[in-house]
């Protein structure tokens, strides 16, 4: 056996996850139940599964220690489609039961799927724990801005105005920006990808579950049937590129249709007047004053203003990839250190038997 | 240091002492002394620690007011007593909240010091008590406790307000000298517990040795008293809280089971206690999670039972109803979780200090859809530790969650607990699921996570981990056996069914009840559940005292009810049923057995009193025609003459 060496690396999230043995590799088909899929035609929720069930093999995890728990909604279904433990529990309540699975049993790769309901309104509040904990899991939020499941009545994340079934006269209510409230919550790892864009979600996913810590990755995700074409401007060929704004660990942050140099002819600048950042064409401004996406900062103040750059009403503009990965010792791993040596039976007699104790000698 | 008082010593058999003050004057720690002194000496005893739900209430005011009470006699005793036989009042307000329970003749030792104008108006007094004869009937034994405090302390350079701080152990040393006390207990105590401040251990010590001596050399107490030890089996005895002895119970039942234990909890009074005590036992292997509400506790606890570890949540009422639809989750789940739940007086924020049972109905029916659970009860501080070991047994070998219903009394209430020999506890086997448990048609194996067992009628508990056995559970009605989603009309039937029966038949596991009817002859019932044991017990002695013959039987399984209580039931004439609330158990007992169980119930946030349940017994004799009303032991025995 050969001595570890800290290189000071970052612990991988699946560490303590028993891997495949050598040569042993499993496929998208291992990872599918035999249980029928129910979504509706179109549902973007079928994309995820794919991309899901795609990517799973190239964690080389043994199967049997994948755990996924949801809550309720459409996407919360999501457990029974997969061939590995899993829990489809109450609403709002995963990162809850997630949490104690995965304080529970440092040897399981623990991933939560819920919604922009199921998260952000009935369950806002295990969400926000979960994040600050920092609790070693990865949660998957589908984000179609509407409730599905209950047929079409605005969500969390629905735009102000938005006409539905329970709000007629269009609803009042100021949408949750997810990733900035991830943000606010001090979470360690937050992302934002989109369900039709499999190659950048696998990517996505890969670095969230590499990530020791709760990653919260923020899934747009189309409802054809309630709200479809919700994300056409960043799904729409000729207006995407303007819509999205991609961030990369230590790049520009560039977007717009191509400039003379082959990259996005906007920019992220600082914003003088605000405190916060604006776009800019890039031809207007000097290169040292564009923004390099700095994730790994522990500062998150410009990762939250880069996360505001998302539109609150209709969806023209939006920051896409990894906001924020940094590195902080986990709620569960803590735990952990602090229990003590496993005592048995003998020091449970001795527990008992402390505080003042005196004897009968004789029955009396 | 043995006292070896040289006034005149009279030998009483059991003795109530109430200590009283503001809710700063440390009286719970000075009724804890007290009853540890006690425990030790060898009486029975029983305490009732009562306080404001306020952490400190304004100064010297009634609602400020703060009390410890300990019953102690040299026979075993089943409660803290009705009427003090001494009370300690540290300033007026105590005392004006209190007097009205003391027995006449009885003791008041009271802290002249406190008794200032000030003071006076504030407790509501025009006059001062202690000058006028209001109090005629009690030996009032006017003190300046505070004053010889301050004097006995002079040496330990203390400002006045941490001298007059010590006037609790000043206190406590005359009340141990009043009863014969043995006083290392104490000495030792709190040598130990200020080690780390001289002055102040020195000051409590001063002041405490002070108490006694003032007692054995003054003049206002002509005598002292003794209390013998009680006849006890022999055996390694400690006084222990219900909270406590409970704890330690989850903790056994962890070592007994070989699994990790998983509390989550929400502090919430009067349950935090139990957070507290096992998030010291990480050497235990136990696990405390405290969440950010009520459903994330039970969230999490449930997640560790699914992950393999024993999940425990404990809460309060209002607890219990955030908690509801995870509780529901864990029945469709079938899963091991214990929900604790230390009743208190309510609805909603209620009384969060005082106790009460009314948390039974909603532990079998708060929940939507048909969803039977076990529930248990323990009857005493110390059977706390029992209860707890049985809801574990229960949760984990039906694989259900387990309401364990204790309450504000038994939490904080405490009796010497004869220790039991850890080796001797029956092992609690999880039976985790090993492998495939079920044969195709094609001759392939595979895992059916709701295939259940014959016998129990449990499903198998496979948590992550197992190759083989991956599956997925929620709280979609599933299809039996396989688990997956069903809709099916006769599936839900089967499964809602199936359900009930598996919590139907923990009781195969029970055993019988036993009546405590010594003459066999008892045509009177009286059936309780809870922390009611004691009250009823003492109310059952004393009717047996006058001649009469009753017949008592307790429950600690709420659900199901033990297989022969209907047969029980069934023999008695009348069947009494006395409750801390509207008649709960009464209205099951109505609607299972279809007998005419007559509830007799108190909401005062306090236990019944052994008086005042002896008049609830007489007044039920009374309509048997066994007794008379008018509450005299001469017609009674008359009456009981008549019957033969």
């Amino acid at each position: 056996m050969t001595t570890p060496i800290d290189l000071g690396l970052p612990t991988p999230g699946t560490a303590g996850v028993p891997t495949l043995a050598e040569g042993q590799q499993l496929t998208g088909k291992d990872f599918t139940s035999d249980q029928e899929v129910r979504w509706c035609p179109g549902c973007g929720d079928y994309a995820v599964l794919k991309a899901v069930q795609g990517f799973l093999p190239q964690l080389g995890l043994r199967r049997e220690n994948i755990v996924f728990v949801s809550g309720i909604g459409c996407s919360s279904r999501f457990p029974y489609y997969l061939d590995t433990y899993g829990m489809h529990s109450i609403h709002g309540r995963a990162p809850a039961i997630a949490t104690g699975i995965a304080t529970a049993r440092e040897d399981l790769s623990v991933w939560v799927v819920t919604g922009d309901g199921d998260a952000l309104s009935i369950g806002g509040n295990h969400l926000i724990h979960a994040l600050r904990r920092n609790v070693n899991m990865t949660i998957l939020l589908f984000n179609n801005r509407i409730y599905g499941l209950t047929k079409g009545q605005y969500s969390p994340t629905s735009e102000a105005g938005k006409v539905t079934k329970s709000t007629p006269m269009g609803s009042v209510d100021q949408p949750l920006n997810p990733v900035s409230l991830a943000l606010g919550a001090e979470a360690t790892f937050v992302a934002r990808t989109i369900d039709s864009d499999r190659k950048h979600l696998t990517s996505v996913l890969s670095a969230a579950a590499a990530h020791r810590g709760t990653a919260l990755v923020e899934i747009y995700q189309n409802c054809p049937i309630f709200n479809d074409g919700a994300f056409d401007a960043i799904k729409d060929r000729d207006r995407k590129a303007d819509a999205i704004i991609p961030l990369e660990h230590g790049e520009q942050i560039r977007f717009g249709p191509p400039g003379e140099d082959g990259r996005g002819s906007k920019a992220l600048v600082r914003d003088e007047v605000t405190g916060g950042v604006r776009a800019a064409f890039a031809a207007d401004v000097p290169d040292e004053a564009i923004l390099v996406h700095d994730a790994h900062n522990p500062d998150p103040s410009t990762a939250f203003a880069i996360s505001r750059l998302t539109d609150t009403g209709y969806l023209n503009q939006s920051p896409i990839g990894i906001f924020r990965q940094v590195v902080r010792p986990t709620y569960d791993d803590q735990v952990r250190e602090q229990a003590g040596p496993r005592r048995g039976l003998d020091d449970l007699q001795a527990l008992i038997d402390g505080g003042d104790v005196w004897t009968v000698e004789e029955d009396r | 240091m043995t006292l070896t008082p040289e006034k005149p010593i009279k030998q009483v058999e059991r003795v109530i002492i109430r200590f009283a003050g503001d809710s700063g004057d440390g009286m719970q720690l000075t009724g804890d002394r007290f009853t540890q002194q006690t425990a030790i000496f060898g009486n029975d005893l029983a305490t009732f620690p009562s306080f404001p739900a306020e952490i400190r209430s304004p100064q010297g005011t009634i609602p400020g007011v703060s009390s410890f009470q300990v019953h102690f006699a040299s026979r075993d005793i089943l409660t803290p007593g009705d009427h003090p036989d001494v009370l300690v009042a540290m300033n007026p307000a105590a005392l004006k909240a209190n007097v009205s329970d003391l027995r006449a003749g009885a003791v008041i030792i009271a802290d002249t010091h406190e008794f200032t104008a000030r003071n006076l108006t504030k407790a509501g007094y025009d006059h001062n008590p202690l000058e006028d004869d209001s109090l005629a009937d009690f030996q009032v034994h006017p003190v300046d406790l505070t004053g010889m405090t301050i004097e006995a302390v002079k040496d330990f350079s203390l400002t006045r307000k941490e001298a007059t701080r010590s006037k609790n152990m000043f206190a406590l040393g005359l009340v141990s000298w009043l009863y014969g006390r043995p006083v290392e207990p104490t000495i030792d105590h709190l040598t130990r517990k200020f080690a780390g401040k001289p002055n102040v251990r020195d000051a409590n010590i001063a002041a405490f040795k002070a108490g006694v001596n003032f007692g054995e050399t003054a003049e206002v107490f002509a005598v002292s008293y003794e209390v013998k030890p009680a006849p006890v089996p022999k055996g390694r005895y400690r006084n222990i809280t219900g909270n406590l002895a409970l704890s330690y119970g989850i903790v056994a039942a962890g070592r007994l089971a070989d699994l990790p234990v998983f509390l989550g909890a929400y502090p919430i009074t009067p349950a935090s206690d139990i957070l507290h005590e096992l998030s010291k036992h990480k050497d235990f292997g136990v696990t405390t999670f405290q969440a950010e509400d009520e459903i994330a506790a039970i969230g999490a606890a449930l997640g560790a039972s699914y992950a393999g570890h024993l999940g425990i949540t404990s809460t309060s009422g209002p607890g219990m109803s955030l908690k509801s639809e995870a509780v529901g989750l864990a029945v469709m789940l079938e899963l091991p979780l214990v929900v604790v739940d230390v009743q208190r007086g309510g609805p909603s924020t209620g009384l969060p200090t005082k106790t009460e049972q009314a948390d039974l109905l909603q532990a079998m029916f708060g929940r939507n859809g048909e969803a039977p659970l076990p529930v248990i009860a323990p009857q005493s501080p110390a059977d706390c530790f029992d209860a707890a070991l049985e809801a574990v047994r229960i949760a984990v070998t039906f694989r259900t969650p387990v309401v364990l219903l204790s309450d504000g009394y038994l939490a904080n209430g405490s009796e010497p607990w004869r220790l039991p020999d850890v080796t001797s506890l029956p092992r609690i086997e999880p039976g985790f699921a090993t492998g495939p448990n079920h044969k195709l048609d094609d001759g392939d194996e595979d895992f059916l996570p709701y295939l259940r067992d014959a016998e129990t009628l449990a499903r198998p508990w496979a948590p992550p981990g197992k190759a083989g056995l991956e599956h997925r559970i929620g709280g979609l009605e599933k299809s039996d056996g396989t688990g997956n989603i069903s809709y099916d009309p006769a599936n839900h039937e089967h499964m809602v069914r199936v359900r009930q029966a598996k919590v139907d038949r923990v009781a195969e596991t029970v055993p019988d009840l036993q009546v405590d009817d010594p003459s066999g002859r008892a045509r009177l019932l009286v059936i309780g559940w809870g922390s009611t044991y004691g009250p009823i017990g003492a109310g059952v002695r004393r009717v047996r005292q006058r001649g009469f013959d009753v017949a008592q039987v307790h429950l600690r399984h709420l659900n199901p009810f033990p297989r022969n209580l209907g047969e029980i039931l069934a023999r008695y004439d009348k069947v009494v049923v006395p409750e801390m609330n509207l008649g709960q158990l009464a209205l099951l007992l109505r609607a299972k057995y279809l007998i005419d169980a007559e509830s007799r119930t108190n909401v005062r946030g306090t236990p019944f009193g052994a008086e005042e349940m002896e008049g609830i017994l007489l007044a039920a004799l009374t309509d048997l025609g066994i007794a008379d009303a008018s509450d005299n032991p001469i017609d009674a025995r008359v009456a009981e003459e008549a019957l033969r």
